[in-house]
């Protein structure tokens, strides 16, 4: 990259700093209104400094909850939201690189078939099939439970489909020296097949935790109990009030809390996720 | 220590491919054999189908006293040297040698004993906590090799292990690899194209073209009585002059070539004189090229029109143009007439179309 001399480069950071304050401030708002008395904000007099109920509403959001619409703690919302992200993101990557492995290195009748009809689920995403999975979710008792919550979201073709272009990059040698080193199909993967994908499924792992989390239409549908509802369900519900004021701070809170486990998740991996990505270790 | 025996070994693939013809090779305990062969010989083919990681379609593969036809790769006893050296990326040095031992159940004190007597011989001590990734490709060449030596097989198959390294250390790497095999005494099956680490390495030579075999036979028995004219043209660099006896000039110089339909001539086998060879031949020549070697001179000539040469193999000489080496750095220069004369012993005899030898 060129570096700039004087004004140029001050006008780019400038700019750069226009960009963070616009992405940034919703949630110094949100931040900020966390901590303020409910009253205030419903007056529309909302000021943009910190207010002093912090602790305070943090305590009820996380372990008491709103005192009208939904009376859930919100940190028991964020144990089901991180039971059921955790349950897709290992449960997709377990699935789909058990059936990449077999598409990849097994011939058995048609192969091709089942892979193309892998491929063409792609276009059915939950939304489009949300009757079916309804009533089979329904029928084989699942409805609120973890179970039901993340096995309709499992099943994975992109997953499969990227697991299966690291495989062919794999070259056939390495199973060839696996087999003469006596090890069978079970090892090859275990010990050579794995530890080669470690950055890939770290990336996929980001990637479907965050999708996994962000759920809404799936949990809102099968979920009913209180103690079941995901934060993402959870949120909304607090909002829609019949005959109270919507509580802005603990709302606000819990949008907050909601960022939180996906921020995490990203730095804690950032490293191998970028590493997935851009490099393949071979 | 065990005796390799291929009894008429055939390979066809699904799509009627025949990829090896019937081939009979039988190689004693503790030889060096090497398979060699252009692109597309099947060469490659055969070590696999020997290792286990191709089908046998036909005939029988003993190693050991065993047909092993129906063997897995991990119970015939062999270790493989890969091209591309195939070491588990992941896996630090000591424990790629130590992979195979490990998945046969061997108590991790003689897994140790092994690996390090491997690394001590082969250099690579320092290195066995690294990943291949740090390695250089000599290096990993030399993994590789350790990764078949701790397993103690009863054979070695190596799958042109030295073409990814550089001219220099392939040199050196061929000679190790010779040096190693004499001293661990086990019988190896070296697969390469080029013939020159074939002549340097094999006690048996076994030139392939097409899936079949052309000639098997000690290398210097090979180079100065080839077969076939694609033996003679294989092997030897720059490779034979091979020309066709028509009612020409050639024929009635060669005595006793009854039955003969090609001469070939080794490039040393000519000498630049005014002289003639009793019964030999002697060749007029358009010097059109000149290269020098250092110690050798290779003098590219063309002969008259009607003396055209044929080139049915690949790797041959362009119609009519002859190769004469010259000792030293002299030579003539390009654009002169000289006269090229080979003796009759010199002279190699095969049928018209190629596929034997007529005498001696």
């Amino acid at each position: 990259m060129v570096e700039e001399e004087g004004f140029q480069r001050y006008l780019a950071h400038i700019i750069l700093w226009i960009g963070i304050a616009i992405v940034a401030f919703p949630v110094y708002l949100a931040l900020v209104a966390s901590t303020q008395d409910n009253a205030v904000i419903a007056n529309g007099q909302m000021s943009l400094l910190p207010g002093g109920h912090f602790l305070e509403t943090y305590y009820q959001t996380l372990f008491v909850g709103t005192s009208g619409s939904t009376r859930e703690p919100v940190l028991n919302m964020m144990l089901n939201s991180l039971i059921m992200a955790l349950l897709i993101a290992v449960g997709k990557i377990a699935i789909s690189i058990i059936s990449a492995y077999a598409i990849v290195y097994f011939r058995f009748p048609f192969r091709m078939a089942i892979f193309w009809i892998i491929f063409i689920t792609l276009m059915l995403p939950v939304e489009v099939r949300i009757y079916p999975t309804y009533k089979i979710v329904a029928d084989l008792h699942l409805l609120d439970s973890y179970a039901g919550l993340s096995l309709p979201l499992i099943a994975s073709a992109t997953a499969t489909l990227l697991f299966r272009q690291f495989f062919m990059t794999v070259p056939d040698e390495l199973l060839e020296a696996s087999r003469i080193d006596g090890a069978g199909p079970f090892r090859f993967f275990w010990d050579t097949l794995l530890p080669l994908s470690r950055t890939n499924m770290a990336a996929l792992f980001v990637i479907l935790f965050i999708l996994g989390w962000n759920q809404y239409l799936w949990p809102l549908l099968i979920t009913t109990r209180d103690d079941m509802q995901t934060i993402q369900v959870g949120i909304r519900k607090m909002i829609t009030t019949t005959d109270a004021l919507t509580e802005w701070p603990v709302v606000m809170a819990t949008a907050l809390l909601a960022m939180l486990p996906p921020v995490f998740v990203v730095v804690v991996m950032q490293k191998l996720f970028v590493r997935g990505l851009v490099e393949t270790e071979k | 220590m065990a005796n390799v025996t291929l009894r008429s070994v055939r390979k066809t693939y699904p799509g009627g491919f025949e990829a090896i013809k019937g081939v009979d090779v039988d190689v004693g305990d503790g030889q060096f054999c090497v398979l060699v062969g252009p692109s597309g010989c099947g060469k490659s083919t055969l070590l696999r189908m020997v290792a286990g990681l191709e089908t046998i379609t036909g005939g029988e593969i003993d190693i050991g006293g065993r047909v092993v036809n129906q063997i897995e790769p991990a119970d015939r006893d062999i270790a493989m040297v890969f091209q591309n050296y195939a070491l588990y990326p992941h896996m630090s040095v000591y424990n790629n040698m130590a992979y195979g031992l490990r998945n046969r159940g061997m108590a991790e004190a003689e897994i140790k004993t092994r690996v390090e007597e491997a690394a001590r011989v082969l250099e690579l001590s320092p290195m066995l906590e690294r990943k291949p990734r740090q390695l250089s490709g000599g290096q990993r060449q030399r993994v590789a090799m350790g990764r078949a030596i701790v397993r103690q097989p009863k054979v070695f198959l190596f799958d042109e292990p030295l073409s990814n390294l550089d001219a220099k250390l392939r040199i050196a790497m061929r000679v190790e690899i010779r040096k190693l095999q004499r001293r661990l005494n086990t019988t190896s099956i070296y697969v390469t194209h080029d013939q020159l680490e074939a002549m340097t390495l094999a006690d048996i030579l076994v030139v392939m073209n097409g899936g079949q075999v052309e000639q098997i036979g000690n290398p210097l028995d090979i180079y100065q009585k080839p077969a076939t004219t694609f033996v003679a043209s294989f092997i030897g660099a720059p490779p034979m002059n091979l020309m066709p006896l028509r009612s020409d000039e050639l024929t009635s110089q060669i005595a006793g070539a009854d039955g003969a339909g090609i001469v070939g001539i080794r490039p040393e086998d000519f000498v630049i004189t005014a002289e003639t060879a009793a019964g030999g031949v002697a060749l007029g020549l358009t010097v059109e090229a000149i290269e020098h070697v250092g110690a050798e001179t290779f003098v590219y000539g063309s002969r008259q029109r009607e003396e055209r040469g044929v080139a049915a193999n690949p790797g041959e000489l362009p119609p009519g143009e002859v190769i004469v080496r010259v000792p030293g750095a002299t030579g003539p220069a390009v654009g002169e007439r000289i006269r090229a004369v080979a003796p009759r012993d010199k002279l190699h005899l095969f049928t018209a179309d190629g596929r034997k030898r007529v005498s001696p």
